[in-house]
């Protein structure tokens, strides 16, 4: 039983530290994991992302060309991957970036304002954290409780931030179930 | 001990140090620069010495004066960094000191790209310095397996005298996976009382030198260095068979992350109903050719693939051991494209076609 979950946006937006929350808490679940990030010039602007791949047992090929799932949160990202995703997988669209749809009638499209929430929340730069709120809750791929655990250790080291982002995750998380 | 995520040029850096490296003397170089980035801050908490040189050239000669003092140290780089590598590291093979180097490979040739490759296979296995040497190559496919890897590749150098690489590629570097270091690790102690410059108070002094002017010493010294190539070759050969037990009828060869891609096609491809086995080298030197020679002669086999990243460069020895009974053929990407596994698994039905 192996899941790819594919995050995507333009450097900055925190696209590797979503991807790597996901993997830590797989690891705490006792699964199989790799994290491969794209290096390359997209890391700056345009769309930089990075694959997480968990499973029961050791992970084969760390290269994916159809990952299971996608969370997108800027426009070229959505144009570029949203064609690879497998059928039946989870789209996560960041909809205060990408005004335009998936045009894929085989997905599960789940339209979060993310940057939007954010903003409310005080900062745009947990933006991030809501798409994984939303994207752990519809997909239930991992305990939420462990999820939000590996948030919390993710800002321990600035204690003042931790309160947001456990905000939005959780609101993250509630605009997903919202649609379901 | 739990398994901790980690990216892999970090868990290398963190394995030199469970070695008891207490030397890194580096250049930065992507895709590879977190191991400077990580020992810059553990080498020194754990008692050793970092220091980014002004180059390779002078990183890999500090590498030098440094395992003369019989320290552990090692260094690492990507392709081009290898390249002004090599001259010292003909030297320390030459002064028979244990050193270990690791090489995060990338695309190539000049300064290329900064994506994975697998493209310095020649210069690693067949070349990079001058002279008639060898380097222990080791290729992990895994972050835990580059781990065990490095702490083996300081024993192996400590216990032949000889420098060791490390082989990865830009995936192993940036990879994150989930790794443990052993609890119950103990490092080979070598005796290296008879040549290491260690302070010559109350003893001769010892000369740690490449030079063998006289022909009848040098061409005794290659000889020398020959035999040690002999019994490395014998003890620290290394491979895995994968899929072997049936009547496959591709053979792919092929090591590193690409290797791991190639499994995922064999367990594509047998949902099909085609067959396929693999050979994967863990040691690119002393390299597996009789485990691929025999690999390569069941009845079934109708076409051996090397699956590399590079234009061909371990299908010359893949030729080799398969001594032309079976037909060879690479396939590769450069440029950093890493083949998927689609790919792949295209590629070894037109060879089955191909080859009826």
């Amino acid at each position: 039983m192996q899941s790819e979950v594919m995050f995507a946006g333009f450097g900055g937006q925190g696209i590797m530290m979503i991807g790597k929350l996901l993997a830590y808490a797989a690891l705490e679940e006792g699964k199989e994991v790799a994290w491969i990030p794209s290096y390359g010039p997209e890391m700056r602007g345009g769309t930089a992302y990075c694959m997480v791949v968990f499973s029961d047992r050791p992970v084969a090929s760390p290269v994916i060309s159809n990952p299971s799932h996608l969370v997108v949160m800027n426009r070229p990202s959505l144009e570029k991957f949203a064609p690879v995703i497998k059928p039946d997988g989870i789209c996560m669209v960041n909809s205060s970036l990408i005004p335009i749809e998936t045009d894929r009638g085989d997905i599960d499209e789940l339209r979060v304002p993310c940057n939007d929430i954010a903003l409310e929340l005080g900062n745009v730069k947990c933006a991030n954290i809501v798409a994984l709120g939303a994207f752990g809750a519809r997909s239930k791929l991992v305990d939420m409780d462990i999820l939000q655990k590996a948030v919390e250790k993710q800002f321990s080291a600035k204690p003042k931030l931790v309160p947001m982002n456990i905000k939005a995750f959780r609101t993250g998380a509630e605009k997903a179930l919202e649609g379901m | 001990m739990a398994k901790k995520l980690m990216k892999g040029a970090e868990a290398i850096g963190e394995a030199a140090i469970w070695a008891g490296c207490k030397g890194y003397f580096c250049y930065p170089i992507t895709p590879q620069t977190e191991v400077a980035e990580y020992l810059a801050k553990r080498m020194p908490e754990s008692g050793g010495v970092f220091l980014q040189a002004e180059s390779e050239l002078a990183a890999a000669n500090m590498i030098f004066g440094a395992a003369a003092t019989g320290t552990r140290v090692f260094t690492s780089s990507s392709s081009p960094g290898i390249s002004l590598m090599s001259e010292a590291i003909s030297y320390i093979a030459a002064a028979e000191l244990p050193t270990v180097f690791v090489n995060i490979m990338r695309s190539g040739p000049g300064l290329g790209g900064i994506l994975p490759a697998q493209s310095d296979y020649f210069q690693s296995t067949k070349g990079g310095g001058h002279g008639d040497y060898h380097l222990v190559v080791l290729a992990p496919a895994t972050i835990q397996e580059a781990v065990d890897m490095m702490m083996n590749a300081f024993d192996i150098a400590d216990t032949y005298r000889t420098p060791v690489m490390v082989v990865g590629d830009g995936l192993i570097g940036q990879m994150m996976e989930p790794v443990e270091f052993p609890d119950d690790y103990t490092p080979v102690k070598a005796d290296n009382s008879s040549w290491a410059t260690t302070g010559c108070k109350d003893r001769d002094p010892h000369l740690v030198k490449t030079l063998y002017l006289d022909p009848q010493l040098c061409d005794d010294f290659n000889h020398k260095l020959a035999r040690k190539y002999d019994e490395i070759k014998e003890k620290e050969c290394r491979w895995e068979d994968y899929n072997l037990e049936d009547d496959y009828e591709v053979l792919l060869v092929s090591y590193g992350t690409m290797s791991r891609i190639c499994k995922t096609v064999i367990e594509d491809l047998e949902a099909e109903g085609i067959k396929v086995g693999l050979v994967r080298p863990l040691t690119l030197f002393p390299f597996p050719f009789d485990a691929i020679e025999k690999a390569s002669q069941k009845d079934s086999v109708k076409a051996v693939i090397s699956v590399e990243m590079s234009m061909g460069q371990m299908v010359e020895d893949v030729e080799r051991a398969v001594k032309y009974k079976k037909p060879v053929s690479h396939y590769g990407r450069a440029g950093g494209i890493i083949p998927t596994p689609d790919e792949v698994a295209k590629v070894i039905k037109e060879t089955l076609k191909k080859n009826k």
